[in-house]
C-alpha cells in the first residue's frame, strides 16, 4: 500500500483534500453548492475535450472549470440576489458542459474507459509528472482563498455590511468561482468530477455543524477530507471497488455523524 | 424534405420510437420544470437526476429495464429529501449536495460492479448521457403513462402549486398543507426526471426540465402560457435534436452518429440565450418601483 508507486497517489490525493476542505468551506458557508457541482462536472467535458485532441487532460479542465465559473458568474450578475435564478443560470451552464462533454466521448468512441475514470475517479492513475502541476495549482488555489479570505468571509456573513465598506459582493462571488474551478481542475482526474463534489461538501457541511467557528471549522474541514480521502484509498486498495464510492459514502456519514452529535 | 433529413428517417423503427418517447419527455419536462423554476429547485431537480443516476446503474447491474432503476430511485430520493427539508431554503441546499455526493459513490460502485460482472464498458456512458434510439418499444406505454400521470398530478394541484410556490404564508393561512403539496410535487417532479434520464440521460435530463421553462418564463409571465411555450420549446428541441442525430452519420466522423443528447442541449440554450437577445421590456423600468429595484441609489 506504500510502495513508490502509491507515494504519488498519496501525495497528489493530500493535496486534493486539503484544498477540497478549503474551498468547500466556503462553498457551504456562501450557499454555493450548486456551483460546486457544477463546476467539476462541466470540467469533465474538457477532460474529454483535451483527450480527443490529444493534449494534456489538465488544460482542458482547466478551461473548461474557468469558462464554466465565468459564464456562471457574468449571466447570473443580471439577477443579483436572486438564488432561483442564479440556480437557474448554473444548471444551464452545467447542461451545456455536460452536452459538450457527451459529444466528444461519442466522437472519440474509444474512451469509455476514460471516461469512467474521469467521472468518478481513478487515484491509483497518477504518475510522477502529474504531482507537480496539481501541487502547483493547489498552492495557487489555496494562496487565492488567503488572500481574499477577509473580503471572503464579509460577503458571505454579512453581505450588507460588505456593501456599505464598498466590497463588491458579485466580483468576489465571481473570485470564489474561478478560485474554486482552479482547485477543481486539478481535483478531477483523480477523485473524479462526480466526487470532487462530495469531497468539497461532506467534509465542511459535517465541520460547520460542529462549530461556527470559521477558523475552527475550516480546519476541522481539512481534517475530515484527509480523513475521508485517507481511509477511501485505504479501502478501495484492499477491495478493489472504486474511490469514489468510498469518498461519496464517507462524506455523508462525517456529516450525518456531526447531525447526530449536534442533535444529541 | 430531403434537404432537411436524410431518406429514410420516418420509416425508421427506433426513429419513430424515439420520436414518439421524445415528445412525452419533453412536453412532461416542460409543463413540471416551469414550477421547478418558480419554486426555486433547479438543484432539487438536478439532484433528482444524478440520484436516478444509483437507480440506472443498479437497474445495469441486475439486469432489468434502466427506467425502472430511474423511477425507483428517483422517488426515494425525492422522499429523502423531502424528510432532510428541502423545503426549507437555509441549508437545504448542502443537505441535498450531502445525499447526492452519497449516492453517486453508490452509482459508482454498481457501475463498477456491473461492469465486473458483464465486461461491457458502454454502461456508464448510456446511464449517464442516454441513448434514445435504443429504447425497447415494450417500455414505451410504461413511459407514457408515467409522463401523463405526472402531467395529471401537476394540473390538478396546479392553482394550490403555484400558491404555495409564490406565497407559502397566505397558502398556509388559506388551510393548504404546504408540506404535503411540496412532497407531492416532488414526487411528479421525479417521475418526469426519470423519464428525461431515459431519453437523454440522467446528467443531461436537467437541460430539458430548466431550459425550456426558463426560456419561456423570460417570455412571459402567465404560467399557462409559459407551460405551453415551454412544453413547445421543449418538444421542438427533442425533435430537431433526433433529427440532427440521425443526419450526423453523414458528418464527419463518417459513420458514427453524434449523439442526440448534446444536440438536444445545444438547441434548448440556444433558444434560452435568444431571450437575452431580444428583450425589449426590460430596456425600460415599467413603474418606479421596479426602477428602484433594479439600480439602488
Amino acid at each position: 500500500m506504500f510502495s513508490s508507486l502509491m507515494m504519488n497517489t498519496w501525495i497528489t490525493a493530500s493535496i486534493v483534500a486539503v484544498i477540497a476542505g478549503v474551498t468547500g468551506f466556503f462553498a457551504v458557508l456562501r450557499g454555493s453548492t450548486f456551483a460546486a457541482h457544477a463546476i467539476p462536472n462541466g470540467a469533465f467535458a474538457g477532460a474529454a475535450g483535451a483527450s480527443l485532441l490529444g493534449i494534456n487532460v489538465i488544460w482542458g479542465l482547466a478551461v473548461f472549470a474557468v469558462g464554466g465559473a465565468l459564464g456562471i458568474g457574468a449571466l447570473s450578475s443580471e439577477t443579483r440576489g436572486r438564488k432561483a435564478r442564479h440556480d437557474v443560470v448554473t444548471a444551464l451552464a452545467l447542461v451545456l458542459m455536460l452536452g459538450l462533454g457527451a459529444l466528444f466521448v461519442s466522437v472519440s468512441s474509444q474512451y469509455a474507459e476514460e471516461t469512467y475514470a474521469l467521472l468518478f475517479g481513478e487515484v491509483f492513475g497518477v504518475s510522477q509528472g502529474e504531482v507537480l502541476p496539481i501541487a502547483g495549482l493547489g498552492i495557487a488555489a489555496a494562496a487565492a482563498i488567503g488572500l481574499a479570505f477577509r473580503p471572503l468571509m464579509l460577503t458571505s456573513a454579512l453581505p450588507e455590511v460588505a456593501d456599505a465598506r464598498g466590497v463588491s459582493t458579485r466580483r468576489t462571488e465571481l473570485y470564489f468561482l474561478v478560485v474554486m474551478a482552479l482547485a477543481t481542475s486539478m481535483t478531477v482526474p483523480v477523485v473524479g468530477a462526480l466526487l470532487m463534489f462530495s469531497l468539497m461538501i461532506g467534509p465542511a457541511a459535517a465541520a460547520r455543524s460542529v462549530t461556527a467557528r470559521p477558523g475552527v471549522a475550516m480546519a476541522l474541514s481539512v481534517v475530515i477530507a484527509l480523513a475521508t480521502v485517507w481511509l477511501s484509498i485505504a479501502l478501495s486498495y484492499r477491495t478493489n471497488w472504486p474511490l469514489g464510492f468510498f469518498v461519496g459514502v464517507g462524506g455523508a456519514v462525517f456529516y450525518l455523524v456531526a447531525q447526530v452529535r449536534r442533535a444529541a | 424534405m430531403h434537404y432537411l433529413f436524410e431518406p429514410g428517417l420516418l420509416s425508421s423503427g427506433p426513429v419513430r420510437t424515439a420520436l414518439l418517447v421524445g415528445a412525452v419527455v419533453a412536453i412532461t419536462s416542460g409543463i413540471i420544470g416551469v414550477y421547478t423554476v418558480i419554486r426555486g429547485q433547479s438543484f432539487a431537480g438536478h439532484s433528482l437526476a444524478d440520484v436516478a443516476t444509483t437507480g440506472g446503474a443498479g437497474a445495469f447491474l441486475v439486469g432489468i429495464n434502466q427506467f425502472w432503476g430511474f423511477l425507483a430511485a428517483g422517488v426515494a430520493a425525492a422522499g429523502l429529501m423531502e424528510a432532510i427539508g428541502v423545503q426549507r431554503r437555509r441549508g437545504r441546499d448542502v443537505a441535498t449536495g450531502v445525499v447526492l455526493g452519497a449516492a453517486l459513490g453508490v452509482a459508482a460502485l454498481f457501475l463498477y460492479l456491473g461492469t465486473l460482472r458483464t465486461s461491457t464498458t458502454g454502461a456508464s456512458f448510456t446511464v449517464l448521457f442516454g441513448s434514445i434510439f435504443v429504447i425497447s418499444p415494450d417500455t414505451v406505454p410504461a413511459l407514457i403513462a408515467s409522463g401523463v400521470i405526472a402531467i395529471l398530478t401537476v394540473s390538478l394541484l396546479a392553482r394550490v402549486l403555484l400558491l404555495t410556490s409564490l406565497s407559502p404564508d397566505l397558502a398556509r393561512g388559506r388551510g393548504v398543507n404546504v408540506r404535503l403539496v411540496g412532497a407531492v410535487y416532488l414526487i411528479a417532479l421525479a417521475i418526469s426526471v426519470s423519464l428525461a434520464a431515459v431519453a437523454i440521460g440522467a446528467v443531461l435530463s436537467t437541460a430539458l426540465l430548466i431550459g425550456p421553462s426558463a426560456t419561456a418564463l423570460r417570455v412571459t409571465k402567465s404560467p399557462v402560457r409559459a407551460m405551453a411555450a415551454s412544453a413547445v420549446t421543449g418538444l421542438a428541441a427533442t425533435w430537431l435534436g433526433i433529427v440532427l442525430a440521425y443526419d450526423s452519420y453523414y458528418w464527419p466522423p463518417y459513420g458514427h452518429g453524434w449523439p442526440v443528447s448534446f444536440f438536444v442541449v445545444a438547441l434548448v440554450l440556444i433558444g434560452y440565450l435568444l431571450t437575452y437577445v431580444r428583450r425589449p421590456r426590460r430596456l425600460a423600468p415599467r413603474s418606479p418601483h421596479e426602477g428602484a429595484e433594479c439600480s439602488p441609489a
